[in-house]
């Protein structure tokens, strides 16, 4: 339990027989949930429970935005057993369930975000009103931390939108904003926020006076009567449920199954014994090393969206509020949608009028799948189209404070633009340049201010990939990398910093990955044994589908280059270059490892691929096991070595990088964490034992002999991670 | 805000469109709204224009859409603006792009402004079509009803003629005659030949070419990438003819007097559809932000003539007026840009300066003067470019203080004829 001081984080005016409860956690922009806050709240309710004068209550957020943004995680770090975590989900059970039931009628006043133990609370109200903003959103992101909703969600949603809305918002952690928390009635009403307030003190009146029930009926639909309102329908809404969430999570999630077992529970024996059966699930689960890693990692990137990237993170000072994007293609579209999606106008370059249009046209795509998923109205749709702005000819960049380059991935095309561009720039602007192998250094060695370039590598499609890398070279001015690292946070994007090498860090961990997958088909193993270990790993896709997405000419000068940097252990396999040499480009030429539709959609494995191999269209069997091993550990030995050059800052930057942008399994935390869970003393084991066979390519980095020698680890063993 | 400064001189610092595109063609997709925002947004960008220090923003359409009147609003809301930026719209007929610039330099030299965006838009594709009288009455007789037999007796009253829509004519409303039929009176009344005419459609057509392979004329011009599918961009005017000829141009048949007519498709402007802007700054602010104006405004004049006499002839009359206000004679006028609505009415606007008659009636005891025609329409005019109405005064000012800057000349005049008898004229001065 917290000892620190305790300034109040509630206070209390009572209006007319009702209690307002203000929530205003003090020294934090978010309120959350601490022991210490339950505790100060269960103070108030037992006051206002022994007070006669005072008949219903409302508890309202103080803070812009937010209504009550959950559970504060620092209280998981500290469960040690299962029993711990047990003990803290029925401290919060004690509590709502004295809401729910208490003399006083309790009414949630909501405005901005409600998630987690913030909404589980507004289950337990009598009435929950909302603010019609689009900043108020509802959601329990618990299993996206390998938990479940522990202060009663999984027994009260199902209650009071029904099964299958339930499990939607459970399962899936979905954002439900305003106009549809109304409508799956989530929420009883939704008012304009400057009466909130107001019209829940007049709701807890009507409630103390019994004008409007604190029980009401959920209205029953023919579907709710088919499904959720009997127990055969129920039986089938959760053996479709358990069958799409095995589907989906490939069996590596545990809490989604647990999160199913917490709903059933609800609709089994008491209420009592779905609490507990609640509780217990979630002590269950905090014990799960998924759900340390899940935390670790939402730690990790709330540390990242603090860090500039130099030293004392300073604020931005003029951050950047519009850009040009030299290059009209597929990348420079999507950073153009992503940058008018935040509201930052964008001048469009080509070399012709036509290539610009159809990059508009590649905006208006993104956009406008948005526009039909209703993510935006058609105005927004019209207006952050209309930010884009065209030119062949540079006019419009004498103030524009940052160029991104999206043109063709040739050093010599690149050093040619910059130079172009660099004088039509003011002195201060910033040229980053969007390449995903050729060194900055490089193309800054054309220009006049190298101080002032930078890289900028997203990942396609940028407007879906989270990850950016932002490449500094010894020269980059700090303050160019600040704002630089600002502006990809505000497009939405995940950004670590790494210094200047071959493939960055993402590429260059990925470059020993894919290619030991090449070794294993040298050696005669199936295209579909490697990807389908890989994906069984947690990996989204396995690395010849990955190669065949990317396209074999892109991966086979990636590959090119990455070799020529480092040699021996990157030398690419025989396998990648016969079957580019066979003129396969993989999906972009629907003909690769895979065989491809008309539509370009994936087929099975092309068995005419082995007739290029040696061996031919008999494959050799390997352990999956010993697949896994071999991939996973040449990303994690290249990983570690890129914290030894020091090409990523941090081992949390390289976990990010690592997850987000190649899809290492979050639930194992990335190539660091994986190293921790091991332990550097077995990871340096295996490598030396695989090195022993394939000699060269998994030699231990020095970082990880050290590592095991002194028996350390990348992150503490205790409290926060990052 | 500061309020009531000392005036200062209006400069114009640059002026962009969209291309201009023959009614029902490449533009028809957008609106007059959407192709201004076009116009505006290039012209904020290629003048490198800090979006916070534009103060106002007018606009001036002919034909508005019903549902969003105030034009220069909508354009102002554009993302690109912020939203304190006051804008109001502005109609007069064919002069509308001038009526938006003099009102924003008006405000700029009352002090009431330091940095306004002014000009037009028009799209004759998209005119709004009305429902006859009959039907309007009964759609709101029906909207009224309370009962589903007083619905179906409203609708009961519509005839079959009463479905047929109307759409807005080219006409004058006081005396029913079209724009047409007035050059086809003003051509007879002032003596011009069918060949004058033609001879000055096809030195448009020619100018505006040469403007165009040159890459003057289309330096005015914004891209405008196309929807809905964005496949390609349009970039030069549609309506130029490099390859007309007089031959060709005699071969059209008169549209308007068929027996005795003279004015064809050849020597008219036609429908057409595009947006025009320029950027006005305080000359003081604009040297503080570091532009280089292309020209300043030195004066401008209005009149008016019976709409039933000679329609679109008010020009004589403004010009003498507007360059009295400079001080300033014909003469001293290195370039000269007139409308050119109809090549009858461009050659009778040039009859008029020359006589005296004419002169007297602005109060000038001698004739305004003869314009050296190869200082006119340099770059061609309306016959050849286009004439989307609520844009063309823009499009005319930016391509006068281009080509102004360009030749080395000092002083420039523009006229603009005008539906309702309307006329305008403007002197400006290179910086």
């Amino acid at each position: 339990m917290s000892t620190e001081p305790k300034a109040s984080a509630l206070s209390l005016e009572v209006v007319e027989g009702i209690a307002v409860l203000t929530f205003d956690l003090p020294g934090e922009s978010i309120n959350k949930f601490s022991p210490a806050v339950i505790e100060e709240f269960t103070r108030h309710i037992e006051r206002i429970e022994k007070d006669a004068a005072i008949t219903g209550a409302v508890l309202i957020s103080a803070k812009p935005g937010i209504f009550i943004a959950g559970a504060d995680i620092d209280q998981f770090l500290e469960f040690r057993t299962a029993a711990d975590a047990t003990a803290a989900s029925a401290f919060g059970h004690a509590m709502m369930t004295r809401i729910e039931t208490g003399r006083v009628p309790v009414v949630a006043a909501i405005d901005g975000a409600c998630l987690g133990g913030g909404l589980e609370f507004s289950l337990a109200c009598a009435y929950r009103v909302a603010a019609d903003t689009p900043k108020t959103v509802l959601q329990l992101p618990e299993t996206q931390l390998g938990l479940i909703p522990g202060a009663g969600g999984t027994q009260r949603l199902p209650r009071l939108i029904g099964l299958q809305a339930a499990l939607d918002m459970i399962l899936t952690a979905k954002n439900v904003r305003a106009k549809k928390a109304l409508q799956i009635r989530l929420v009883d009403e939704l008012v304009h926020p400057s009466i909130l307030r107001e019209i829940a003190i007049q709701r807890a009146k009507e409630l103390a006076s019994g004008t409007l029930a604190r029980k009401r009926e959920r209205p029953h639909g023919a579907k709710e009567l088919l499904l959720d309102d009997n127990p055969i329908g129920r039986a089938v809404v959760f053996r479709q449920a358990r069958e799409m969430t095995l589907k989906k999570s490939k069996g590596h999630y545990p809490a989604l199954l647990a999160a199913l077992d917490a709903v059933a529970a609800a609709y089994h024996g008491s209420e009592a014994e779905g609490f507990a059966e609640e509780a217990r699930l979630f002590g269950e689960m905090a014990m799960t090393p998924v759900s340390k890693e899940l935390i670790f990692l939402f730690y990790a990137t709330t540390s990242l969206k603090k860090d500039v990237g130099i030293p004392g993170n300073p604020v931005v000072q003029k951050p950047v509020d519009r850009i040009a994007v030299l290059g009209t293609g597929f990348m420079g579209a999507g950073i153009a949608a992503i940058s008018v999606m935040k509201e930052v106008p964008v001048r469009f370059k080509d070399t012709e009028a036509d290539r610009v249009a159809k990059g508009v046209g590649a905006v208006q795509d993104v956009l406008k799948d948005r526009f039909t998923k209703r993510r935006i109205t058609r105005q927004q749709f019209e207006d952050q189209l209309g930010l884009v702005s065209g030119t062949t000819t540079y006019t419009g960049f004498g103030r524009v404070p940052l160029v991104i380059e999206a043109v063709f991935e040739d050093l010599a095309v690149k050093q040619a633009v910059l130079k172009e561009t660099e004088a039509k720039l003011s002195p201060t602007a910033i040229f980053a340049t969007n390449t995903s192998t050729i060194p900055i250094a490089r193309i800054a060695a054309a220009s006049a201010r190298p101080e002032r370039v930078i890289g900028m590598h997203f990942f396609s499609p940028v407007h879906k990939m989270p990850l950016l890398e932002v490449i500094v070279t010894p020269k980059t001015a700090p303050e160019v990398t600040a704002a630089v690292v600002e502006f990809g946070r505000r497009i939405g994007k995940t950004v670590i910093i790494v210094n200047d090498a071959p493939g960055f860090f993402v590429n260059r961990i990925l470059a020993p990955y894919v290619n030991e997958a090449g070794k294993l088909l040298d050696e005669g193993v199936a295209v579909d044994a490697i990807d389908k270990a890989m994906s069984a790993f947690g990996f989204p896709v396995g690395p010849i589908n990955l190669i065949d997405e990317v396209g074999l000419d892109i991966a086979g000068k990636s590959g090119a280059i990455m070799a020529d940097a480092f040699g021996g252990r990157m030398q690419p396999s025989d396998a990648l270059v016969k079957v580019l040499g066979a003129g396969r480009l993989g999906r972009k030429g629907k003909k690769g490892f895979y065989q491809y539709d008309e539509d370009g959609k994936r087929e099975g494995v092309d068995e005419t691929v082995y007739a290029l191999y040696a061996g031919g269209a008999k494959r050799r069997e390997v352990p999956k096991e010993e697949i896994q091993r071999r991939l996973s550990l040449a990303m994690v030995n290249e990983a570690a070595r890129c914290l030894e050059e020091g090409i990523v800052r941090t081992a949390r930057d390289g976990d990010i990088g690592a997850v987000f942008g190649i899809g290492f399994p979050p639930f194992r935390g990335g190539p660091f964490r994986h190293v921790d869970a091991l332990g550097a003393a077995e990871v340096v084991r295996q490598l030396d034992a695989l090195d022993a066979v394939h000699a060269g390519r998994f030699t231990p980095a020095a970082i990880l002999r050290e590592m095991a020698r002194a028996g350390r680890t990348f992150y503490p063993r205790e409290g926060k991670p990052v | 805000m500061p309020i009531h400064e000392p005036g200062r001189r209006v400069a114009i610092i640059a002026g962009v469109r969209t291309p201009f595109a023959k009614a029902g063609t490449t533009l028809k997709a957008l609106s007059a709204i959407e192709l201004g925002k076009i116009a505006v947004s290039e012209l904020v960008h290629r003048t490198d224009l800090d979006p916070a220090s534009l103060d106002l923003l007018t606009f001036g359409t002919v034909i508005p859409s019903v549902l969003a009147p105030n034009i220069a609003r909508e354009v102002a809301l554009m993302p690109l603006l912020p939203k304190r930026v006051d804008a109001w719209s502005v109609s007069r007929a064919c002069a509308s792009a001038n009526q938006a610039i003099t009102d924003a330099a008006d405000q700029i030299a009352l002090g009431h402004a330091q940095v306004a965006i002014a000009g037009g838009a028009e799209s004759l594709s998209n005119v709004p079509i009305l429902h006859s009288r009959g039907f309007s009455d009964a759609l709101v007789a029906a909207s009224k009803a309370k009962t589903l037999a007083q619905r179906v007796q409203a609708f009961g009253r519509i005839r079959a003629k009463d479905f047929v829509p109307i759409t807005p004519a080219i006409a004058e409303p006081t005396t029913g005659e079209t724009m047409g039929q007035s050059a086809e009176k003003m051509a007879k009344l002032n003596g011009i030949s069918r060949e004058e005419q033609d001879a000055l459609a096809l030195a448009s057509h020619r100018n505006a070419h040469a403007g165009t392979v040159d890459g003057r004329l289309t330096a005015e011009i914004a891209p405008v990438m196309l929807p809905p599918k964005y496949e390609s961009a349009m970039t030069a005017d549609n309506g130029i003819r490099s390859d007309t000829t007089l031959e060709q141009l005699a071969a059209l048949k008169p549209v308007f007097d068929r027996r005795y007519g003279t004015v064809t498709a050849g020597n008219a402007s036609p429908l057409t559809d595009g947006a025009a802007a320029v950027l006005l700054m305080r000359e003081d602010v604009a040297r503080a932000q570091g532009y280089v104006p292309k020209a300043y405004i030195r004066s401008y004049a209005y009149a008016a003539v019976d709409p039933g006499e000679q329609l679109l002839q008010a020009p004589v009359l403004a010009a003498p007026m507007a360059l009295k206000r400079a001080g300033l004679s014909l003469k001293e006028i290195d370039l000269v840009e007139m409308h050119e609505a109809f090549a009858a009415q461009v050659l009778s606007n040039l009859r008029g300066f020359e006589s005296k008659e004419w002169a007297a009636r602005a109060g000038f005891s001698t004739a305004t003067g003869a314009v050296d025609r190869d200082r006119l329409n340099v770059m061609g005019g309306s016959i050849a470019t286009g004439h989307p109405f609520g844009a063309t005064g823009a499009r005319v000012t930016t391509t006068l203080v281009n080509e102004l800057a360009r030749r080395g000349g000092q002083f420039g005049l523009m006229t603009v004829c005008a539906a309702g008898g309307l006329g305008f004229a403007m002197v400006v001065e290179r910086a």
